[in-house]
């Protein structure tokens, strides 16, 4: 059934494997049954799926294994030997849990409860062999004679078998079949007599006493032959249920469709599927150069093939997180016990599934993450009554997917960390200044959390409180690509929250170029790109480090060939560049490129022990011309140049109050038309900057067009409307992407002269054309352009579409246009 | 006993390392520079699909680099489990070296090379020196 349990499908999948595993024991054992190792093998094979039925709550099945399990003990122990009629008994032990095991998968229950019975049955058969172990000489094969088990039996027997109905098959009692013998079938038709003892016993079937006990009563059998005869027909029966059951709906059973699989096998596949992902760019990208349609079709295809590979391969080293918490209600049980706190503990999204590799990353971390919060974070109950909390603490795990990333979050309804507290301790341990402490933003306070050798604790306990911990969580989580955040508010709870990425293997990349040379930056680290344009007036200095004004912000920078000692002689400032803004740590910098080519999946290469030490590489990987690059290790980059200093932090929250301070402030693109005319763009209507050369300006009708990502580029000259006209010629135009209702008109200005981000105080007078109103921003006058207006003006279409979208929502207080992230991404 | 060296040239001295080191030898590959890596890197090749550090082993044995236009071969040995690109001038044969020809490093070749050779093979018509593998890609060991 689809309903059972994912917990009962393992147990299912995990005890078909061990029952394989113990009819090979069974069998061997009997061929050495001295073998202490094999003996113990066994025992504890039957002890594990007892245990796990108990706790299961699948009573008849831990019966069973109950009873086959005290049988072995005393194998174990040495006070019976194993003989053949007990390595039946055993074997068909094993048949009866196969079985139940069979209609707990199809049913999702353990079926009809005469159970009890067998378990009756098995007990009786190893209880008279158990006497044995007083007279140790009589061995069960010499049993026919034996006198008191046989008066013991039945009377186990009796009350139990009574009211079951087909006695018919107890017939097979003597002719010792071996198991499969009636297999299948109706009991009732199973009467042909096999001797005539057994003929002889038909007519007594129905009447008491029944024909074990007359058998044994004339010593024509013993009583494990007929103990071994009725878990037969348990067996049988259990198993003609189950086929009822299933009809002829022949349904995989669990264990069949899963296997398990050795992981470096699918290290291995993964890597090959890392070739084809490399092959594959490559032929996409030497077919695209080639123009055969048909090589192209079936490259496209190609890379379709390969990415859905991709995925299905990922996905087998795929497994819920579930794997890794499983291990801690006990941790929180143990812990909670021994720090005297009550704690509940709520898991959220068990099913999240994660790189094996990741898995195990993370398990050490979050083990870690688990006891602060509960030895840090929930007071013990008496002080939580006090604060007018529950007395039982809430630790919740949650753990979900979002961007091709998996967040885990680790949150207590504890105490919650001061940050004053934590400040103080960082100023007293010497990790921070006072004046960078006094410019810190709460959140960056609390992340201070994470740096070694704090830590919160008091006093050190046996758990936590030894400063080794949050900063080592950091380092693991950060050694797999990931990133850890804390939220805290005091007397209300702590959050931690990990992101890391779904797999290591292969990640996408950004390709930039530099001092001719390419390198891959992760995406995950890459926050934008800007260009420049030549001469690189837009670079500041400050106190001879590097910096860009980035929507008013500075950004420090870091150029990519002086760093890496790219070129010999020095950079040509005229030619033009790219600033990649990257996030290390949780704060901007910027490196200056060269170029930024293209997007690309990569399989990142480690490199050799020769390399190993240059910390500014992460890998290496073959790009799609088949030339090996070098993949950028972001975080070290920005260690190995010292951009990232405390005091230079990205500031978040005083962003924000800033702005919300000044109140009605925005960003501008501010460009220059004609030799001084200065016009400012709304950035949010912006949607990319570009650079063309002006020889790929064509003509349609009227219009400069340009082919753009696949489509045609309308071009606007920004000049025209003001009644500017360029004076100089220049190779390349600078051109403004604006979107709207789908369609894109390019803006021509003779220069982009920067971004800025300042409240407007001053405004003028709207211009004549209507479009523009004057106003100063960074002390100069500046005329605002009104893009929607603009473009209604030299696109008519836009007035239309405008019109439309207008007249379908009217009423509605929705923005105004549809506007594209105003990042500009790489082509 | 003979020991069987595969014998390339650099700066017209002929090296030998054990053949069974030598996983293959290839033409010169198009090489990825590694900046801000010891000198003796000579770069990244893409060996199907497998990226793989060449060694300059004309700057790990002090000898000047090559003359513009010669381009290298690539000697891809293994050690510890890795493979390791040689760059060489030219490729040489495989020769059967007996041992009794054998002997220490010889004092004509000094600078940082020294420490990499194991010895020399006295051969009829020049000195085969025996290049210790370990060493020579061990580019991060003080020279």
């Amino acid at each position: 059934m689809s309903d059972i349990d994912e917990i009962v499908s393992e147990f299912l999948v995990e005890s078909h494997e061990n029952l394989d595993q113990l009819d090979r024991d069974l069998v061997s054992l009997e061929q050495q049954p001295d073998s202490r190792e094999l003996v113990a093998s066994v025992f504890r094979t039957i002890h594990t799926i007892k245990g796990t039925s108990g706790f299961l709550a699948f009573n008849h099945l831990e019966s069973i294994t109950h009873a086959g399990e005290s049988l072995l003990a005393r194998i174990r122990d040495g006070k019976l030997p194993l003989d053949e009629a007990r390595t039946s008994v055993l074997l068909d032990m094993v048949d009866a849990v196969r079985s139940l095991l069979a209609h707990i998968e199809l049913a999702g229950d353990e079926g009809s409860p005469d159970h009890s019975a067998l378990v009756a049955r098995l007990e009786a058969a190893h209880n008279p062999t158990a006497l044995t172990t007083s007279a140790p000489a009589e061995a069960p094969e010499s049993a026919p004679e034996s006198p008191p088990g046989p008066a013991s039996a039945p009377d186990e027997l009796e009350p139990e078998t009574e009211p079951e109905p087909p006695p018919v098959a107890e017939i097979q009692a003597p002719t010792h079949s071996e198991t499969k013998l009636v297999a299948e079938g109706d009991p009732q038709v199973e009467t042909e007599p096999v001797d005539a003892l057994s003929a002889h016993a038909v007519h007594d079937s129905t009447v008491v006493p029944r024909i074990g006990e007359i058998l044994i009563d004339q010593g024509l059998v013993d009583d494990t032959d007929v103990a071994l005869a009725l878990l037969q027909q348990d067996v049988q029966r259990e198993t003609s249920a189950a086929q009822a059951e299933s009809g002829s709906d022949h349904k995989r059973s669990v264990a069949d469709s899963t296997l398990r699989v050795d992981v470096d096998l699918l290290d291995s596949l993964m890597r090959l599927v890392g070739e084809l992902v490399l092959t594959r760019n490559q032929v996409v990208a030497h077919a695209a150069t080639l123009g055969d349609t048909t090589l192209q079709r079936s490259s496209q295809r190609l890379n379709l093939i390969a990415s859905e590979l991709q995925e299905g391969v990922m996905k087998t080293r795929m497994q819920p997180i579930d794997n890794v918490w499983s291990k801690l209600p006990r941790v929180v049980r143990d812990l909670s016990v021994s720090c005297g706190r009550q704690v509940r503990l709520v898991m959220d999204g068990r099913d999240t599934e994660l790189d094996k590799t990741i898995l195990e990353a993370i398990k050490d971390p979050l083990t870690h993450l688990v006891r602060n919060s509960i030895d840090h974070g929930i007071e013990p109950p008496n002080v939580r009554i006090a604060a007018g909390k529950p007395a039982e603490g809430v630790l919740s795990l949650r753990a979900y997917h979002e961007g091709g990333q998996v967040n885990i979050e680790v949150a207590d309804d504890g105490a919650g960390i001061d940050a004053a507290k934590i400040g103080q301790k960082a100023l007293a341990k010497g990790l921070v200044t006072r004046e960078s402490l006094s410019t810190m933003s709460p959140r960056d306070v609390l992340a201070l959390i994470f740096e070694p050798g704090l830590s919160t604790r008091e006093q050190v306990s046996n758990v936590s409180g030894r400063g080794v911990g949050m900063d080592v969580v950091k380092t693991n989580i950060e050694n797999i690509g990931g990133a850890v955040d804390v939220a805290s508010e005091p007397g209300a709870g702590t959050t931690i929250r990990i992101k890391i990425p779904l797999t290591l293997a292969i990640i996408p990349t950004v390709t930039i170029e530099s001092g001719g040379q390419r390198f891959a930056v992760p995406q995950i680290s890459l926050v934008e790109l800007v260009s420049l344009d030549g001469d690189h007036q837009q670079i500041e200095h400050i106190s001879g480090s590097p910096v860009y004004r980035l929507r008013g912000k500075l950004l420090p920078l870091v150029f990519l060939d002086e760093l890496l000692r790219l070129r010999t002689e020095e950079r040509d400032p005229a030619i033009p560049a790219y600033i990649a803004v990257l996030n290390a740590d949780g704060q901007q910098f910027g490196i200056v490129v060269d170029q930024v080519l293209n997007t690309e999946e990569i399989v990142v290469k480690p490199l050799s022990q020769q390399l190993k030490r240059l910390s500014m590489y992460s890998g290496a990987t073959i790009l799609g011309d088949g030339r090996v690059a070098l993949i950028l290790d972001v975080l070290a980059l920005a260690q190995q140049s010292s951009v990232l200093a405390p005091e230079r932090r990205h500031d978040d929250a005083a962003d924000l109050n800033v702005a919300s301070g000044m109140g009605d402030t925005e960003s501008y693109l501010v460009v220059r038309l004609g030799t001084d005319r200065r016009v400012g763009i709304p950035l949010a209507t912006v949607t990319r900057l570009e650079e063309f050369k002006r020889d790929v300006v064509e003509h349609a009708g009227r219009r400069d067009v340009v082919q753009y990502r696949g489509a045609i580029l309308p071009l606007v000259q920004l000049g025209e409307i003001f009644g500017v006209y360029a004076e100089e010629n220049p190779e390349t135009i600078q051109v403004i992407v604006y979107s709207a209702y789908g369609r894109s008109v390019g803006i021509v200005v003779e220069e982009i002269l920067d971004i800025t981000e300042s409240s407007v105080l001053v405004r003028g007078d709207t211009d004549d054309s209507g479009l523009a109103q004057s106003a100063v921003l960074q002390d100069r006058i500046t005329e605002l352009l009104d893009v929607r207006a603009a473009m209604a003006v030299v696109d008519p279409h836009f007035s239309e579409l405008a019109a439309q979208e207008l007249a379908s929502r009217r009423g509605t207080a929705t923005d105004d246009v549809m506007v594209e992230q105003p990042v500009l991404q790489g082509v | 006993m003979s020991t069987q060296l595969a014998t390339f040239r650099i700066a017209e001295h002929l090296f030998g390392v054990p053949v069974n080191a030598v996983q293959e030898v290839i033409r010169n590959q198009s090489m990825t520079s590694v900046p801000l890596a010891p000198p003796a890197v000579g770069g990244l090749i893409n060996l199907r699909g497998q990226v793989v550090t060449a060694i300059n082993l004309r700057h790990r044995l002090g000898f000047p680099p090559a003359p513009e236009g010669q381009l290298p071969m690539n000697v891809v040995v293994r050690v510890d489990e890795e493979a390791v690109s040689l760059l060489v001038d030219t490729i040489g044969d495989v020769i059967d070296t007996q041992d009794d020809l054998f002997e220490p490093p010889p004092e004509t070749l000094s600078g940082p090379g020294r420490g990499l050779i194991l010895g020399a093979y006295k051969l009829d018509e020049q000195l085969l020196l025996a290049l210790d593998v370990e060493k020579a890609v061990d580019v991060n060991a003080a020279a």
